[in-house]
């Protein structure tokens, strides 16, 4: 936050050769990557191609075995000391998460609280919002997801899409410069998809960074600025949507499309 | 058109017998209790409001109150310890919970109470006190309740917070909740569903658990009615009075407990729709892989 003069020079993700394990087992094999302010970016892939632990690594919820990640410049989840990582301490990756909304697939809205609580605790508790302010922050962006209207209700009384939208509004009154989605439409009933994704969609003609793994491939197709297509722990192709999505080049993003379509 | 039938229901002749015979033998106990020249029945009432067991009582609730707050607040640090990734304190937690689970209540209080025999006083500095002071028959009673109940009371949290799913904690942490703000705020609130309901079953054991402490004369219900039948010899009498005042407070108790779970169960009523609700997404995902 103190590197308010470099913000226009970094981009907004930077990812040097990430490696993850799990066990024996290697799900991220040096992975590259760099997403610039503003940029829509969609990572596409089968399942276990390592896409959302990747995503998981941005915000540290997944701690990487190799490598670096830097948002705006600053390193996520470490301090660089004498040529070493210090892991931060938990209210260090506290702060830093503030700053970087997240959507998951299974919305975990948090089940005791009604919309309006989901929504303005963390502006309230973390950042310090007064109440007025964070329930009028709340009601513009129950009109953004379409749900005005519905601050009294529970989580359980809301539709699976209506959870994910008020899931999207609970991530964006934290005011994050960087969206993380994760499966955001993979545990909807498919009559719902439409509605998330037109959210999605609003948000990216704002200017939102956002990283989206999915597998709708029409969406990304349309709102990504840039696809990226990873398999078995490796970036395989990147480029702009329409062109890796219309004309792959590489053989294992051809068979993977062909299997989605 | 079918003619109208009388339905003659089934007879069950087996359940017929079990109930003459249960009903025979429940007034043959009662009327040879009841008849018993060794029971004087008349001076039942008479103990049954008198001063020193209603003294007894008050310390039967106190006992009850106190060590189960103080077993729920060590039972929930604890608990928190027990999930820890640091092997010290996992470990710590754990030996607590078998070391309090795997021994008897009576033999704590016994311990409790003849502590002094190897700590005879307690030397900080300056200061000098006899162990025997500070451990009374109170406070050794009180301790030995307490500590055991908060083994069980461990076990009881833990589960409440095992039981809510991980993706809430991920999803609080990710909006940059801290760690104690993420237990506080979004973990307990939602184990306490869980765990109120057999917190209200150990408070309501609880009150019969507490006579154990008359081995060390801690001044409870049961004590006092031991200290009258000692003189009198009423014996049996007494133990009646104790009994029915044991069995006055299990029912409020339990009407208690059963008001506060209907409260809660008002919220858990949805269980049905949290139950679709999982079954929709597993079916979303099986059909996503």
């Amino acid at each position: 936050m103190q590197h308010t003069s470099t913000h226009s020079e970094n981009p907004m993700v930077e990812a040097i050769g990430v490696r993850k394990s799990f066990g024996l087992l290697e799900v991220l094999k040096g992975i590259n990557l760099t997403i610039h302010r503003g940029e829509v970016v969609c990572l596409l892939g089968p399942s276990g191609s390592g896409k959302s632990t990747f995503l998981r690594c941005v915000n540290h919820l997944e701690r990487m075995s190799a490598g670096r990640i830097a948002v705006e410049g600053k390193l996520i989840g470490y301090h660089e000391r004498n040529g070493r990582l210090h892991e931060m301490n938990s209210r260090e990756l506290a702060s830093q998460r503030r700053d970087i909304g997240m959507v998951f697939q299974r919305f975990n809205l948090f089940a005791h609280q009604d919309v309006l609580t989901n929504i303005t605790q963390a502006p309230m508790l973390i950042r310090g919002e007064t109440r007025e302010t964070a329930v009028a922050r709340a009601r513009d962006l129950l009109r953004l997801v379409e749900l005005e209207g519905r601050e009294g209700a529970y989580p359980l009384q809301l539709s699976g899409g209506q959870q994910q939208r008020v899931a999207i509004a609970r991530a964006l009154a934290m005011r994050p410069k960087l969206m993380l989605f994760d499966e955001p439409t993979s545990a909807l009933d498919p009559e719902l998809v439409g509605e998330v994704l037109a959210v999605m969609r609003k948000l990216a003609s704002e200017g939102m960074t956002m990283l989206v793994v999915t597998h709708e491939l029409a969406f990304a197709r349309e709102v990504a600025d840039r696809v990226i297509f990873m398999d078995q722990g490796v970036v395989v192709e990147e480029g702009p949507a329409r062109e890796v999505i219309d004309t792959p080049k590489h053989e294992r993003t051809k068979a993977f499309l062909r299997r989605m379509h | 058109m079918a003619q109208e039938m009388k339905i003659v229901p089934a007879r069950h002749w087996g359940q017929w017998l079990v109930a003459v015979i249960l009903t025979a033998a429940v007034g043959f106990l009662g009327t040879m209790v009841l008849s018993s020249p060794n029971v004087a029945w008349s001076s039942i009432p008479l103990y049954l409001f008198d001063g020193t067991i209603l003294e007894g009582i008050k310390l039967t609730i106190l006992f009850t109150v106190l060590s189960m707050v103080i077993s729920v607040i060590a039972g929930a640090v604890l608990a928190m310890m027990r999930l820890s990734s640091n092997p010290v304190i996992n470990g710590f937690a754990c030996l607590y919970v078998w070391f309090f689970r795997g021994t008897p209540l009576l033999v704590q209080i016994i311990f409790w109470f003849n502590i002094q025999l190897f700590i005879p006083s307690i030397d900080i500095g300056p200061l000098h006190v006899e162990t025997n002071a500070i451990i009374t028959a109170f406070v050794a009673a009180l301790l030995a309740l307490s500590l055991d109940e908060a083994a069980y009371m461990a076990e009881i949290m833990r589960g409440g917070l095992l039981a809510v799913d991980d993706g809430q904690r991920e999803a609080a942490v990710a909006l940059g909740y801290t760690p104690s703000q993420t237990m506080l705020r979004i973990i307990f609130p939602q184990a306490l569903r869980v765990i109120i309901p057999p917190i209200g079953n150990q408070t309501i054991s609880m009150l019969k658990t507490t006579s154990l402490v008359s081995v060390v004369a801690a001044q409870d219900l049961l004590t006092r009615a031991q200290n009258i039948y000692a003189k009198n010899f009423l014996i049996i009498e007494l133990l009646i009075v104790a009994s029915i005042w044991y069995l006055v407070m299990t029912t409020v108790a339990s009407i208690l407990q059963y008001l506060i779970e209907r409260r809660l169960g008002r919220a858990t009523n949805e269980a049905p729709v949290i139950w679709r609700t999982v079954q929709r997404l597993l079916r979303a995902e099986g059909s996503k892989g």
